[in-house]
């Protein structure tokens, strides 16, 4: 997809700096985006703009390590498995009370709606949690995710229809008044 | 054919969702869902938790990229981020000391737990293994998530590392290349070893995922590859002429395993080490 960024590096000043740059316009423009996953991950915003800043030195630093292919995917990639190290860590410190412990009361309307689909991601295990948002948010294709999760496009597909079962379930038991509508 | 028609399965009605179903399916599994009104409404709900999710946090990419996110901010930073060696010798010096005193109350207290615990079950192993296995596995979920500052002296000074992490340890170390496995060194650092100082190397592969080594002088016997799972991670330990090695990572056996045997046969084969 960016065969520029492939090219040797013992190539003439120039165009190593053509190459350069050209690698450093497409992980900006990722980043409109990349924002946009790190928020639904996280589900908070100054925690989501240090995982994309750590993301964006992560992929300076590693440009040599770039051979080319889809920029966005391997962005992805650092993002993830950054967060993956972050909640690694998160993991080690005891007590941590969740998201449902400190909930205040009920909101009505369109409130609601977010708060839950909010909650709703916050039960998924994170890898199905990143298959759903790559797939409805960030419109990645299920080869893609794969290549994003390092696994079989078979478990991408479970991985997607586990999250979709537990919303569901989430949604259904946490709206009562809503469930037997038809 | 009529049977393939008639029979839908789950996977393609989620492709049917996201867009993804070959187009030779898309009649069938549109007149399945007309004769099907509880998949059908299975397939809406699922629509409808993308259009929530759509609606809670699209807007996100529209929104101005804040300063610190701008790119060439971020290069700035970056470049900086490389002192000359010199104030990294100066550096390493300082860190060392403070983590002397950080050691006595943090994460080596926690090492310390982790092995009574062991020992505890009853379970007969080398004490000294396992104090240097859970001391580099805290080593490993410390570092392994810093981003700026994982190490204190670059993979590009290969040479420098390895002298000064062989002199303070008190043998002859030497750094494997991991190339060959996709593994690029990140660098190392100075690390409070059970009985002295421990040298940690740090390496990542193309998408970010670290493994590292934890080596140190060790007082138990000499011990073949050890395995021990964490819930996230895990690590392969042995013990050879006196030095422990740690090779720490995800908890992916398989891929730990071949790194691990790389780094065994290398600090093997090195002959470095005193006879």
């Amino acid at each position: 997809m960016n065969p520029l960024i492939s090219a040797p590096r013992r190539c003439a000043g120039t165009a190593k700096e053509a190459v350069l740059a050209s690698f450093r316009q497409n992980v900006e423009t990722t980043i409109p985006a990349l924002r946009r996953f790190a928020r639904s991950l996280t589900r908070d915003a100054d925690l989501a703009d240090d995982l994309v800043q750590d993301t964006l030195v992560r992929a300076l630093r590693a440009e040599h390590l770039f051979h080319g292919g889809d920029i966005r995917a391997w962005m992805y990639t650092i993002l993830a498995n950054l967060n993956r190290n972050r909640l690694r860590s998160l993991a080690r410190k005891p007590a941590m009370s969740s998201i449902e412990d400190n909930d205040g009361p009920a909101l009505a309307g369109p409130e609601a709606g977010a708060r839950d689909i909010e909650r709703a991601l916050a039960l998924l295990v994170e890898e199905q949690r990143q298959v759903l948002l790559l797939v409805v948010l960030e419109g990645l294709s299920y080869r893609e995710v794969a290549e994003v999760q390092g696994v079989p496009i078979g478990t991408v597909m479970s991985r997607l229809a586990r999250a979709r079962a537990q919303i569901k379930e989430f949604l259904d038991g946490s709206r009562p008044a809503l469930r037997r509508v038809k | 054919m009529i049977d393939r028609d008639l029979s839908v399965t789950e996977e393609e009605l989620h492709a049917y969702v996201d867009g993804e179903l070959p187009d030779d399916r898309l009649q069938a599994v549109t007149a399945w869902l007309a004769a099907h009104p509880e998949q059908a409404a299975l397939v809406a709900h699922w629509r409808m938790q993308g259009d929530a999710i759509r609606a809670h946090y699209g807007a996100v990419a529209s929104e101005p990229v804040p300063d610190r996110l701008m790119l060439d901010n971020i290069a700035r930073a970056t470049d900086r981020g490389r002192p000359p060696l010199r104030s990294l010798m100066a550096m390493a010096a300082t860190v060392v000391l403070a983590f002397g005193i950080g050691a006595g109350t943090g994460w080596f207290a926690h090492g310390d737990a982790g092995a009574k615990s062991a020992a505890g079950q009853g379970r007969i192993v080398a004490a000294g293994s396992d104090k240097i296995t859970a001391d580099a596995l805290e080593a490993y979920r410390l570092y392994v998530v810093e981003v700026r500052h994982p190490v204190e002296v670059p993979g590009s000074e290969r040479a420098h590392l390895r002298q000064w992490l062989s002199k303070r340890v008190g043998e002859e170390l030497r750094i494997p290349d991991l190339q060959s496995i996709g593994l690029k060194l990140v660098g190392g650092r100075l690390l409070p070893g059970p009985t002295g100082a421990a040298a940690f190397y740090m390496y990542e592969g193309p998408s970010g995922e670290r493994f590292t080594i934890y080596c140190a002088k060790a007082g138990g016997p000499e011990t073949a590859l050890r395995f021990k799972n964490g819930e996230r991670d895990a690590s392969f330990t042995w013990v050879d002429d006196k030095v422990g090695y740690v090779v720490s990572g995800p908890a992916d056996r398989d891929r730990l395993e071949t790194v691990a045997k790389n780094v065994y046969e290398q600090v093997d084969k090195a002959g470095v080490k005193k006879g």
